[in-house]
């Protein structure tokens, strides 16, 4: 980059990260002029429907997916279903999966959250499956040994220890959701994505602010969820990946993590 | 055509069709996709060529991490956060925020492309080498070998299956993305999906291009991995 260019672009991103906060926190004319465009009051209503459909779809994906990773685990099978499909299921582009549901159930609410499900259900499918799995095979034939009905094996023993591992992927889910939910617009359903995708009103700042919040979001999200995953894990768990981690120089984060296979 | 010019436009209205029955039903169209597909073999060679450059890249940057933190241990938590942390902010917001600072084009989606696909990559390959059995390494050492040595004809190779595992899921996920780099102003199979968002015939030749692509990859790893790791095939047998 030459020196000239660098003196331009400093200033320009300045001015352009400035009109982009002042979209956040003021209203201002549109760009095409009739509309008022912009400040908190529009920003947190957008980010209110963002927030809802999301957690909406991650609700739904994890009532179907958790109990579906979790039953195929404990019998062994689906290996391919579970994991495989998942893999290649990233590649299918989420722009083309709203689209193509477009055409048969509309524009509108359902058909994003539709596309939104089918985004949440594939980690949370795999990772249940993988969670169980990984338990120890002698934690279940002494639970069952025990006197535990399968189900019981499910509910108290299996479950609990894949826990960590499913928490990881509502994490994922969650990350994906929302960012995906930044097309919703395109199905008509107004989220954080409105400004990006119509800058004929809300122009560039409005792109801009629009980004830097969603940007926000994601990062409080993760955070949040990160301590939620901490304070969830059952302590003995907490203790075992810990030592196990020590043995290996490893923080624990590392130590489980599922893998395409 | 601009990806700004084109956001501006109402989606759907922008190509003419030919008034054919299915093409006027919004059907699913084998004559209309024969006609129409070399309109997608440049979007879709801009989509190759952004992916694997994208992922090179991010091996490159990964692979390297992944072997100074495999050194420095305490490095592992930091980096691995760090990457997981860039992987958490939207692509579309980055690719968006990116613009005043590298312009709109291939350079914004690659930064971002490469910034993506860094978590899952350095993660694998840092879980594979620590994954090395402790018996290994010491025999490793007690036959004289260096750390150089132990590293590159050990740890790394006993690590491949999971550095190609790592690999995979970053090779998915990077096609899926490209498709969204249209918002950098890049090409790619997206813009197109775009360009007629609501037929259905462009929406799944587009789309079905996509997936293709990360199959091809998918198989194009494997292949590469077993050719990596003759002892497997020879356990195996």
């Amino acid at each position: 980059m030459g020196e000239g260019q660098g003196v331009v672009i400093v200033p320009a991103l300045y001015a352009q990260v400035g009109e982009a906060v002042s979209f956040i926190f003021q209203r201002q004319p549109s760009v095409s002029g009739g509309t008022e465009i912009g400040g908190l009051g529009e920003i947190g209503s957008l980010t209110a429907n963002h927030l809802a459909i999301s957690f909406a779809a991650v609700a739904i994906g994890a009532a179907i997916a958790m109990p579906l990773g979790l039953y195929l685990g404990h019998v062994g099978k689906g290996e391919f279903a579970a994991v495989g499909v998942s893999n290649v299921g990233r590649a299918v582009p989420v722009l083309a999966l709203l689209a193509f549901f477009i055409a048969y159930t509309g524009i509108g609410f359902q058909t994003v959250i539709l596309v939104l499900i089918l985004l949440a259900i594939p980690p949370i499918l795999t990772n249940s499956y993988v969670g169980v799995r990984q338990v120890e095979r002698d934690a279940v034939d002494a639970a069952r040994g025990m006197g535990l009905s399968e189900a019981q094996i499910v509910r108290q023993v299996e479950f609990p220890m894949a826990l960590p591992i499913i928490f990881g992927a509502l994490r994922l889910s969650t990350i994906n959701v929302v960012a995906t939910a930044t097309i919703a617009p395109l199905a008509n359903f107004r989220t954080l994505g409105t400004p990006i995708i119509e800058p004929q009103t809300y122009g560039i700042p409005g792109q801009v602010g629009a980004a830097i919040v969603i940007a926000v979001l994601a990062l409080a999200l993760y955070a949040l969820l990160g301590a939620l995953q901490t304070a969830l894990t059952p302590k003995g768990l907490k203790l075992a990946a810990a030592q196990a981690a020590g043995a290996r120089g490893l923080p624990s984060f590392l130590r489980r993590r599922p893998q395409a296979t | 055509m601009s990806a700004l010019s084109l956001l501006a436009q109402v989606p759907g209205l922008n190509k003419e069709r030919k008034s054919s029955g299915c093409v006027q039903d919004n059907g699913f169209c084998p004559g209309w996709i024969v006609e129409n597909f070399d309109q997608y073999v440049e979007p879709f060679v801009e989509h190759v060529v952004l992916t694997v450059i994208a992922l090179s890249i991010g091996f490159a940057i990964a692979f390297a991490l992944a072997l100074f933190a495999h050194r420095q241990r305490w490095l592992v938590g930091p980096i691995g956060a760090g990457t997981n942390l860039l992987y958490t902010i939207p692509s579309i917001a980055a690719f968006l925020l990116l613009l005043p600072l590298t312009g709109r084009g291939n350079l914004t989606a690659l930064v971002v492309l490469v910034a993506y696909s860094l978590t899952f990559m350095f993660t694998n390959t840092v879980t594979g080498l620590a994954n090395v059995p402790r018996e290994v390494t010491d025999s490793a050492r007690g036959q004289g070998l260096t750390e150089n040595q132990m590293l590159w004809k050990v740890e790394v190779p006993l690590a491949v299956p999971e550095i190609f595992a790592g690999l995979r899921i970053a090779a998915t996920t990077t096609v899926g993305l490209v498709a969204l780099a249209f918002y950098a102003g890049a090409g790619g199979l997206g813009a197109e999906i775009l360009t007629d968002l609501y037929f259905k015939s462009n929406v799944v030749v587009a789309g079905g291009l996509c997936v293709l692509l990360a199959a091809a990859l998918d198989l194009v790893f494997l292949f590469s991995q077993r050719l990596l790791t003759p002892w497997a095939r020879a356990r195996a047998s």
